[in-house]
């Protein structure tokens, strides 16, 4: 990575409440193109917030999140003005999201889930869109399932849609939110393999995950958070090392060294 | 018999105007009812507070005085008004609010996730309510506004009240020259109840045609 190229991602000072519970306490965080991050933590962390932050499903009143240099939530200028529905539509378009819940369009066939933003929001033609649609489908393992509705799929499999759904907008960059956690452990490892996949042929990625030994495995950082701080990042060898001087960071892994990890 | 002959002209017309009424109300309670749901549902506080405020104010007040406050209320408001829209307007207010909440129940029935993943590919909000919001709801909100057609045509006999020659007030004219109540009104039961039976069978041919979702 060049050292002096600015970072894909670069979130400052982030701050954010709901009422009176301070949920991020100033994030600073750097992403790069082409980079896979990993967020860990313990539930209530703000991990979650983080991630929805980026793609301003949660609104953020203090700090800075930018995506190749242009803040996500607000006009450029000094006085701090919420973009307007379609300026933030379009901001939205440049990031992808997987939901834990799936959050597939159930009305609509796997294919016509991928296609909706590519037609509506990117102005492809209909045949176009209906062939990358199919293209990333394939990639996901889903030839067979293109014509099937939600209902019709099994967990891992809508998850596999919803990956497809996301990435055929070419976003800059990737958000997946947990998203094996509402999954049965036999359906696990056929969404991480795409994931996985997607990291290695360099998709940019953010991920909040509970599934430490694949957050060691397929990312180049991971980033430890806690009580709304980033309290050690690094890349997972280095982070791991890191639990010996850093107390909660080893309380939060020993959990997993004891039931996750075999 | 002969009097059931002689009175169908008249009575057409009458059916007519009932199917007219009926007609003019869904289709204006309809839009405004649709876009004050909306406004319910996402719109900011005042807008929100505001059509709570109408939608329990119209309907808790009985179909028949919305009529008459409609009909005598609005000309010393310098809003000149004859009977068939005064009786038009009162029926629209009534059915809109009915409707708003029709929308509000099934808009509210959609997961919240689902909005998420429409604003999260980057569709607008009017993109998200048209391909994503609207056609979930449209299965929720179908049975229930069915019916509520029903009412609109049963309630719209109201309206004779006001002199106007719908169905209800073609019998009781033609009773009036005839002295025949019974088979008269039998009559007028039988064709209101013909029109509202195939309402409820569209409804539930809807219903089915809908339950392509699982819940």
């Amino acid at each position: 990575m060049n050292a002096n190229q600015q970072p894909l991602l670069k979130i400052d000072d982030l701050r954010k409440s709901f009422g009176q519970a301070n949920i991020l306490k100033g994030i600073d965080m750097a992403v790069n193109k082409g980079e896979a991050v990993a967020i860990i933590g313990p539930s209530g962390s703000g991990k979650t917030t983080l991630l929805r932050c980026v793609n301003f499903l949660e609104t953020y009143e203090e700090g800075s999140i930018r995506i190749d240099g242009q803040e996500v939530g607000y006009r450029d200028g000094g006085n701090r003005q919420r973009r307007g529905e379609t300026d933030l539509a379009r901001m939205r378009a440049e990031t992808g999201m997987v939901f834990q819940s799936f959050n597939l369009f159930p009305h609509l066939t796997a294919a016509e889930n991928v296609m909706l933003g590519l037609t509506k929001v990117r102005r492809k033609p209909k045949q176009e869109a209906r062939e990358i649609a199919e293209h990333w489908l394939k990639r996901v393992g889903l030839d067979h399932r293109i014509d099937n509705l939600p209902s019709e799929l099994s967990g891992g499999q809508q998850q596999r849609v919803g990956i497809a759904r996301a990435v055929a907008m070419e976003p800059k960059i990737l958000l997946l939110d947990e998203i094996t956690s509402a999954l049965d452990p036999e359906l696990v490892n056929e969404v991480l393999d795409v994931v996985r996949q997607l990291a290695e042929e360099g998709m940019t990625m953010l991920m909040v995950t509970h599934e430490i030994a694949f957050a060691r495995d397929a990312s180049h950082r991971i980033v430890f958070m806690d009580d709304g701080k980033v309290a050690a990042e690094g890349p997972p060898k280095e982070l791991m090392a890191q639990a010996g001087s850093n107390q909660r960071l080893d309380a939060f892994l020993s959990r997993f060294r004891t039931s996750h990890l075999h | 018999m002969a009097t059931i002959l002689y009175a169908l002209p008249f009575l057409l017309q009458g059916f007519l105007i009932t199917l007219w009424v009926s007609a003019l109300v869904v289709v204006f309670s309809l839009a405004g009812g649709l876009v004050l749901g909306v406004g319910l549902v996402y719109g900011p506080r005042t807008v929100q507070w505001l059509v709570r405020l109408f939608s329990d104010c119209i309907r808790g007040i009985p179909i028949l005085v919305l009529i008459f406050v409609v009909y005598y209320g609005f000309p010393p408001l310098g809003i000149a008004i004859n009977a068939f829209w005064a009786g038009v307007v009162a029926l629209t207010l009534f059915k809109g609010a009915q409707v708003i909440e029709y929308v509000r129940g099934a808009i509210s029935s959609i997961p919240k996730g689902q909005m998420e993943a429409g604003k999260a590919i980057g569709l607008t909000f009017v993109q998200r309510l048209r391909y994503v919001i609207f056609p979930q709801a449209v299965r929720r909100f179908l049975p229930p506004w069915i019916n509520g057609v029903t009412d609109a045509v049963k309630g719209s006999a109201l309206i004779s009240l006001l002199g106007i020659v719908d169905l209800m007030q073609s019998i009781n004219e033609v009773i009036g020259r005839t002295y025949e109540a019974m088979p008269l009104y039998l009559l007028g039961a039988f064709i209101y109840f013909a029109i509202n039976y195939s309402l409820s069978l569209t409804s539930r041919f809807v219903e089915r045609r809908y339950a392509y979702i699982r819940d």
